[in-house]
């Protein structure tokens, strides 16, 4: 189980950049999109895995008895995935926003500005 | 000690963005209400910043979870610096976007989103918790994209693109390195951190993360390589956003450095020297790239950037004296930036264009308002006695200790340069002759009714004379920078304050 998730993420976050280095607006919002993945699977692999033990723990006993799921690794990534989910929303907007005044999918024709000094 | 009061500045702004709420239409309305809850802010962060000098360390563990179990909110002298600046420089922003945003921004709920923004700063200068300084992080970058892109024409929609995806990719980055450290110490406190951290056997690991987070960091405050977002989006927005924007959200980035590199790792020769580096490579980068600007803004970003490469080379060096300059530079640039871009927004009302080329006779003009950007340009270039001089002095002088020499001349052409083109905007804005007749229509300024004059002027006033109050006071200044050094290079007072708290 382990090993599959370490793949995957090398997975996500490889494609995810290299999603990022290319043209295309839509594209750059995928990697980033992917990326974001990455990061959530990343912290589920590192808090450490433990299968059908959840932390519920009897009110008599007053010590970790056996190996438990952490819970705090699920909060972050809970918290991320809210976090990524509005500047994905944020993200989707203003890239539509920019392809209807500027009418191209094209990340490269975006930099006239800057030759204006 | 512990006090609740710590989260009072957080609250005040969250209240006054809720509040502006009910005034979506109603501009007036809202003008009066951010600014009673700036004010309020302001007085309560000052509140906050005496306490945290009378009684040291002030601590709160929110729900009464103990650290480093719960969610630790502490103030320290570096934080009460930064969080009294935050207030000072929001104020006033508030006072001056009152005057200068058009309307259709205001009804956008510009206000609104401005108190959110603020409310992010002071709790992420607060938090003693990496991944609650990872929220405040993301509530921070998520104002900052509506107000750089709500109302936005094409040129700010283009600067958008590559200060949205470059953020994203740094709150990645970030967040990643949190990950990893949270997998190999198990807590997110950061004053339990620090102590988890220096047990871990693989040093290598800890090395890596380390630079994850400065990474994380050096995006969001603009460092070379990845600076160049900086100035292609902070010339574009509004006068009044640029200053809240140049003046505070890089010093996030600064701030979090400083924190994550005193307290939880102890930066190893490897990092100092790599540090070193960047702040040589940020500097002259950030030197050149305002060689061959025309306009102010532009100018002004890319000495954001150079100066960034001050504070970075404190970092680099690594003792209690560069510590100290870094945290007085930090005090100065703050208001200095912020201040030299509410008044290149004047500018822009005075004159339509703020291209230094097309620029001139505002000394003829506006005599008192141009004798007052003086002195904002010499504090801005380190004239003596105003507040840039003090911190460059110190940082030169340990620099030199340490036998840097290749740093020290960094500096001192980033210095030079900065002389440089603060003398071509001088000249040409200020001194020359405007190529063409200034007319009714160009000069917006004039036609302001006094109410408008005077808010646009007062908080640029304002910051100068705390710019004069620096300088001419800078023996005080000196000492609570001190103290905030002595604080940042014993990292144990901090661990003992959070983990020791008893209820």
């Amino acid at each position: 189980m382990e090993l599959l998730l370490v793949i995957l993420v090398g997975a996500f976050y490889s494609a995810g950049i290299y999603m990022m280095f290319r043209r295309s607006m839509v594209k750059l919002l995928l990697g980033l999109l992917l990326l974001g993945n990455g990061a959530n699977i990343l912290i589920f692999l590192i808090g450490g895995i433990t299968k059908g033990k959840a932390p519920i723990i009897k009110p008599q006993n007053t010590e970790f008895l056996e190996v438990y799921a952490d819970p705090v690794p699920q909060a972050l990534i809970l918290t991320a995935i809210v976090i990524s989910f509005a500047l994905t929303a944020f993200a989707i907007v203003l890239l539509k926003r920019v392809y209807t005044t500027t009418g191209s999918d094209d990340l490269d024709s975006l930099n006239i500005q800057d030759l204006d000094i | 000690m512990i006090t609740n009061f710590i989260l009072a500045p957080v609250l005040m702004h969250l209240f006054t963005a809720i509040l502006l709420l009910f005034f979506w239409q109603k501009v007036f309305v809202q003008k009066v209400i951010s600014i009673v809850g700036n004010s309020i802010a302001f007085i309560l962060c000052l509140r906050l910043f005496e306490m945290t000098l009378t009684n040291g360390y002030l601590t709160l563990q929110l729900g009464g979870w103990q650290a480093p179990f719960g969610i630790t909110f502490m103030a320290d002298t570096l934080s009460a610096i930064m969080v009294l600046l935050t207030a000072l420089v929001s104020l006033a922003v508030g006072i001056y976007s009152t005057s200068s945003l058009n309307i259709s921004r205001i009804k956008f709920g510009y206000f609104f989103i401005f108190h959110f923004l603020v409310m992010g700063l002071l709790g992420a200068f607060l938090t003693g918790d990496i991944f609650n300084l990872y929220v405040w992080f993301e509530v921070v970058i998520i104002s900052s994209f509506i107000l750089l892109t709500v109302g936005g024409k094409k040129m700010q929609m283009e600067g958008a693109i590559k200060y949205v995806t470059m953020n994203m990719l740094a709150s990645v980055i970030f967040l990643t390195a949190i990950g990893i450290l949270y997998g190999i110490t198990g807590t997110l406190n950061i004053a339990d951190l620090a102590g988890k951290v220096a047990q871990v056997e693989n040093k290598g690991l800890v090395t890596v993360t380390s630079l994850l987070f400065f990474v994380g960091f050096g995006i969001k405050s603009a460092v070379f390589p990845l600076y160049f977002w900086l100035p292609s989006a902070y010339h574009t927005p509004p006068s009044a956003i640029a200053a809240i924007f140049g003046g505070l959200l890089t010093k996030m980035g600064i701030y979090a450095m400083l924190r994550v590199f005193t307290v939880v790792f102890q930066p190893d020769h490897f990092t100092l020297t790599l540090f070193s580096v960047i702040a040589i490579l940020t500097l002259i980068t950030g030197a050149l790239g305002t060689i061959n600007k025309r306009s102010i803004r532009r100018i002004l970003s890319y000495l954001i950037v150079c100066h960034i490469g001050y504070l970075i080379a404190g970092l680099g060096l690594n003792t209690e004296l560069a510590f100290v300059a870094v945290i007085f530079y930090l005090i100065h640039d703050v208001i200095v930036k912020s201040n030299f871009f509410m008044i290149s927004g004047i500018i822009l009302k005075m004159r339509e264009t703020v291209d230094i080329t097309r620029l001139g006779s505002l000394l003829k003009d506006y005599p008192k308002f141009s004798f007052m950007v003086a002195l904002v340009l010499f504090s801005l270039i380190g004239i003596p006695p105003l507040s840039g001089f003090w911190p460059k002095v110190l940082l030169f002088q340990e620099t030199f200790k340490q036998e840097n020499y290749v740093l020290l001349a960094a500096l001192i052409v980033a210095s030079f340069v900065t002389l440089f083109v603060v003398i071509r905007i001088w000249s040409e804005a200020f001194w020359k002759e405007s190529p063409k007749p200034i007319t009714e229509e160009i000069d917006h300024f004039a036609s302001f009714p006094l109410s408008g004059k005077i808010a646009l002027i007062a908080p640029v006033i304002g910051l100068t004379a705390v710019s004069l109050f620096i300088g001419l006071n800078a023996n005080n200044v000196f000492k609570l920078a001190e103290k905030a050094a002595y604080e940042m290079k014993h990292p144990e007072i901090y661990i003992n304050n959070v983990l020791s708290t008893k209820e």
